[in-house]
């Protein structure tokens, strides 16, 4: 599914990124909260789905070559985090659901972790 | 997509880091890897590389007074050394194990200090020594080798 679809499914906002980079296609998400755990298990290509909001979120997406980062529980990124993943090419999101279920309504659509 | 660098000049890459500098490790990985990128060294490589860099500079900015990187790109393959004046480590097996962390509550709130960064390292690493002295400070190498048959054949 595309980006924008994701969107629209998670109920999410876009904080950064054009129509060109929600066109992008998800096929993979990785969900945590740990940074180490990102530079560990983050596969290239997939969709980021986190809590935290500080900068080293959009380096780690961007040395693992994450396609997005979903932001959850309602959460926003500082403006000069918006700022660098922007720089960084990597379309940032924001929503209200958590992470739990944003993930059940991904599995549903067929997305699924890079182990599967 | 190359494995090895024969043919490329050797190059050095040096970044300070503070106390308590927290983002400049990111920084390191993020310039290291697009610097790595335009060599066009191999992704997984190249991943490898900037893992390293982000979690040996992240330890130097949580637990030293100062430091530095430096990230040497070899014909055979790249080292990654960090020196830093600091605290130092008491066990270096124990702050081998996964889980362990003497990281601060304001660190864990970062998304660090699970206790991951030097077993994540080591993964990472073909060869990895860490030399400390408590009080005093710690340095660590780590080297990640290019594969040795492309190695040997562009020798």
């Amino acid at each position: 599914m595309t980006l924008k679809e994701v969107q629209e499914l998670l109920e999410a906002h876009v904080l950064c990124g054009n129509d060109e980079c929600l066109e992008r296609g998800v096929r993979v998400c990785f969900a945590c909260d740990l940074i180490s755990e990102m530079l560990l298990y983050l596969k290239p290509h997939s969709l980021l789905i986190t809590s935290l909001t500080n900068a080293h979120v959009i380096h780690a997406a961007q040395v693992m070559d994450a396609k997005a980062v979903l932001f959850v529980g309602g959460r926003r990124p500082d403006e000069s985090v918006v700022r660098s993943g922007e720089l960084n090419k990597i379309p940032l999101l924001t929503t209200a659901l958590l992470t739990f279920d944003c993930c059940g309504r991904l599995y549903e659509k067929g997305i699924r972790g890079d182990k599967q | 997509m190359v494995d090895s660098l024969a043919y490329t000049p050797q190059i050095t890459l040096e970044f300070e880091i503070g106390e308590k500098d927290f983002f400049v490790a990111g920084e390191c990985a993020s310039r290291v890897k697009k610097t790595l990128q335009q060599l066009g060294l191999k992704q997984d490589i190249i991943k490898r590389i900037a893992i390293i860099i982000y979690e040996a500079a992240m330890n130097v900015a949580i637990h030293a007074t100062s430091g530095r990187l430096v990230v040497h790109v070899e014909p055979d393959g790249i080292t990654i050394r960090t020196e830093d004046v600091g605290a130092g480590i008491e066990d270096i097996n124990l702050a081998m194990k996964e889980g362990y962390s003497t990281a601060s509550y304001e660190i864990r709130e970062m998304g660090f200090g699970a206790g991951m960064g030097l077993s994540n390292i080591k993964q990472c690493s073909d060869d990895l020594n860490i030399e400390s002295r408590v009080g005093v400070g710690t340095t660590l190498n780590a080297r990640v080798f290019f594969k040795d048959e492309r190695r040997h054949e562009d020798a």
